[in-house]
């Protein structure tokens, strides 16, 4: 951004990478799934690099309300000295957190998920899902991120966007509202969880596998909402099914529930902006 | 018309009923009124809008059908039926007969409908008797459910019944005595004649004991409320009206904070002046986050006050289903509680008992002086259990916010206490010093980029 601002630009958009996009091994492969998708459509972007730090959301949710409105102060020092109007981020923390909790400390942008940003590239056309990998025939279910969807209300968004995969859809018994969490917002994603009967990632990644797993002629589109089907013995394999997240938190949840569970071998967890980009061809 | 000591009597009933329970009205706003203030106003339209769907049209609890469907029953038989209570009082009052009656085809029409309200209301609250103490619903159990809580859920339900039988029973007798020359339609007492005596005194009697039995059933009823997880049916639509109208998942601004933030990155800026008491003398500074209830702000109080105990909140907590002690519903009967232990009990009986059962900390609870809402009733361990998911506030019918007190309450431990678990203290040491959650330098932030174009698996 810096480099761009000397030149006198403004981007278009600020894609914010997020602390987890920037340092998390896992995730930074979907950082870089969402840049190739930028480039391929051809939006002017820009990124802050290392001008970017942590939005505050975890201080924020565990009670260090001054640790961040530091942060918060700081990068919208930042913003603003860019001049930044519409920021992107596939982190629905600091979505959360920038749409909601900065405006009250002089931060206003136009902030968007993107799961609602490739949800308008599909629909403007630009991105179309082809001559990439296909998905066909294969399962994927879509867990929602509690500060996407009961925090800000964005449950089709996402949906939307697997639907161009040409995939078998199939929803949680617990989704979109009624959606159970990873068990890793609040802070919790740096500490050990408490006492209890079970790891909430695990009880998570279960429900996921049973309506991966649930009967073919059972299998639901979109609009239903309850998957009974009865599961299949653990490690038959599908041909890869697929939890698809929007989330980095969600992502390293359920992956280790998944692991957990020992189903690696047959189920993967996918950003939606890496499914896009593999069903786009753009994984070179 | 004709008076006699019966009107003397009502009339006496009917004052003392109605004056206790704005007695017990006052008391509790006060209590409310304890909480920190918080501007609430505007938005009325919406405010109303909101209150017209959730609470009137009971929105939310059609997430679950059947609960929804027989709570309906009871709530439109308990409005409908109340038609009736003005009816009963101006006749106890004027000694009028049915006073109603000269609706004629509409007074037919009430009376039946009433009738009708009245059978599926004993239905209705057959079921959910059933379904609370046959059928086990899960969260009608937990450790917040002590004894009182579960005989309270009960009791109202005990209460209907007898309040629909004397209706029957006045509405029988009445109709026995008088017969097609008495007003009205009487789908369902008609049914019930046979059953009683013959003789004009004793129905005369008898008609009586059921006027005299609904009427002052009424007002014990209102009387006991203030005790009650029923007082949510006066105080559900307040506690709508004043919910937030923000998205879920933003949370308060702490503005104190922000004024110390702006002046350590700008020396230039003026901090406010801090509040002064009435007398002029400064205010004794605020604490951050909530230790006790009267940090919390009144609506979350008052959030207390319209629970309804039902455990949705908790059936939905992710934490709690994992079987961690964190649960949202004990929250906010421990807060309810601890307002009623710190300041005046606004009840003529008191009987909300479980806060003191339900402390987790055994030490805690010997220690009744200095105890606080916080470790006094809520332990920590609840509080980091939660993930802020606001699953609880999706499914509270009544838009309570739990979310918000257990925020408030990690911010005295934080911010007041410095008593986060070690590991987020790790955590904001990393955020202060490199930017970040996690312990990478802020130089490596780029590096992502680094194999942007090389393939990958
Ligand atoms: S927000 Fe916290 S208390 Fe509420 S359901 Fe989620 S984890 Fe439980
Ligand atoms: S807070 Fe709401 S959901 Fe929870 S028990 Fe009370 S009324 Fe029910």
């Amino acid at each position: 951004m810096a480099d761009l601002a000397a030149r006198g630009e403004t981007p278009e958009i600020l894609f914010w990478v997020g602390c987890a996009g920037a340092f998390d091994d896992r995730y930074k492969r979907v950082t870089r799934a969402f840049v190739r998708i930028l480039e391929h459509v051809g939006v002017n972007y820009a990124v802050l690099g290392m001008e970017e730090s942590c939005t505050g959301d975890p201080a924020k949710r565990a009670g260090n309300e001054f640790l961040f409105q530091m942060q918060a102060m700081q990068n919208i020092t930042t913003l603003n000295g860019y001049g930044i109007k519409k920021v992107v981020t596939a982190c629905p923390h600091c979505f959360n957190t920038i749409k909601n909790e900065y405006p009250a400390l002089g931060g206003e942008y136009e902030v968007i998920h993107h799961s609602t940003f490739l949800q308008q590239l599909i629909n403007e056309g630009k991105v179309k899902a082809e001559g990439g990998e296909s998905f066909k025939g294969r399962r994927i279910t879509f867990h929602d991120s509690c500060y996407l969807g009961r925090a800000n209300n964005i449950y089709e968004a996402p949906r939307a966007v697997l639907e161009v995969l040409d995939a078998d859809l199939l929803e949680m018994k617990r989704c979109k509202t009624n959606g159970l969490c990873c068990g890793a917002g609040g802070a919790q994603m740096w500490k050990e969880p408490e006492p209890g009967k079970k790891d909430i990632n695990v009880e998570r990644a279960e429900e996921a596998l049973a309506t991966l797993d649930g009967d073919a002629d059972v299998l639901l589109n979109l609009q239903g909402v309850e998957s009974t089907a009865p599961v299949l013995p653990a490690g038959s394999n599908r041909g890869g099914s697929v939890i698809a997240v929007a989330c980095p938190f969600c992502m390293t949840m359920m992956a280790d529930g998944v692991k957990n569970k020992e189903r690696e071998s047959d189920v993967q967890v996918f950003d939606l902006a890496e499914l896009i980009a593999s069903a786009e061809g753009l994984n070179a | 018309m004709h008076f006699s000591i019966q009107n003397i009597l009502f009339l006496l009933v009917a004052v003392a009923g109605f004056g206790l329970f704005a007695w017990q009205a006052r008391k509790i706003r006060a209590n409310i009124l304890v909480g920190r203030d918080r501007d609430m106003s505007g938005h009325v339209n919406e405010r109303l809008w909101k209150t017209l769907l959730v609470a009137f049209g009971q929105q939310k609890m059609f997430k679950r059908l059947t609960p929804a469907i027989l709570h309906l029953i009871v709530y439109i038989g308990f409005i409908v039926i109340n038609i009736e209570v003005i009816e009963i009082l101006i006749d106890g009052i004027f000694g009028t007969h049915r006073v109603l009656s000269f609706l004629g085809p509409l007074y037919s029409l009430l009376t039946g409908t009433n009738e009708v309200l009245g059978a599926l209301v004993v239905l209705a609250v057959a079921a959910l008797w059933w379904r609370r103490n046959v059928k086990g619903v899960r969260r009608f159990t937990g450790p917040e459910m002590r004894a009182w809580p579960r005989l309270d859920a009960n009791v109202i339900l005990y209460i209907e019944v007898v309040l629909m039988a004397a209706l029957f029973l006045m509405n029988a007798a009445d109709l026995k005595l008088h017969g097609a020359s008495l007003p009205g339609a009487f789908p369902i007492s008609q049914f019930l004649t046979g059953l009683l005596p013959d003789s004009p005194t004793a129905l005369h009697v008898l008609e009586r004991v059921g006027w005299w039995a609904h009427i002052v059933g009424i007002l014990l009823f209102l009387n006991y409320l203030p005790s009650s997880k029923h007082f949510h049916i006066i105080m559900a639509f307040p506690n709508v009206y004043y919910s937030r109208l923000v998205p879920q998942g933003q949370f308060s601004n702490v503005d104190s904070i922000t004024h110390e933030v702006k002046a350590m990155m700008d020396p230039t800026y003026q901090v406010p002046a801090p509040a002064t008491e009435p007398d002029g003398s400064a205010a004794a500074p605020t604490p951050f986050g909530a230790k006790d209830v009267n940090d919390l702000a009144w609506t979350n109080l008052l959030n207390a006050y319209s629970c309804t105990e039902c455990g949705r909140c908790t059936s939905v907590c992710p934490a709690n289903i994992t079987g961690k002690l964190l649960s949202p519903r004990k929250i906010i009967m421990d807060t309810r509680d601890r307002v009623e232990e710190k300041y005046n009990s606004p009840l003529i009986f008191n009987p909300n008992l479980y806060g003191k059962e339900a402390k987790h900390d055994p030490q805690e609870q010997l220690d009744r002086e200095n105890h606080t809402l916080l470790r006094g009733y809520v332990t920590p361990e609840e509080l980091w259990a939660c993930t802020t998911c606001n699953a609880c506030v999706e499914a509270c019918p009544v838009n309570i916010n739990p979310l918000e007190s257990i925020v408030e309450m990690r911010r005295f431990l934080v911010l007041e206490e410095s008593a986060a678990p070690n590991s987020l203290n790790v955590m904001f040491s990393n955020i202060e010093n490199n930017g970040a959650p996690w312990a990478f330098s802020p130089s490596d932030r780029f590096n992502w980029a680094d194999d942007l174009f090389v393939a990958e698996k």
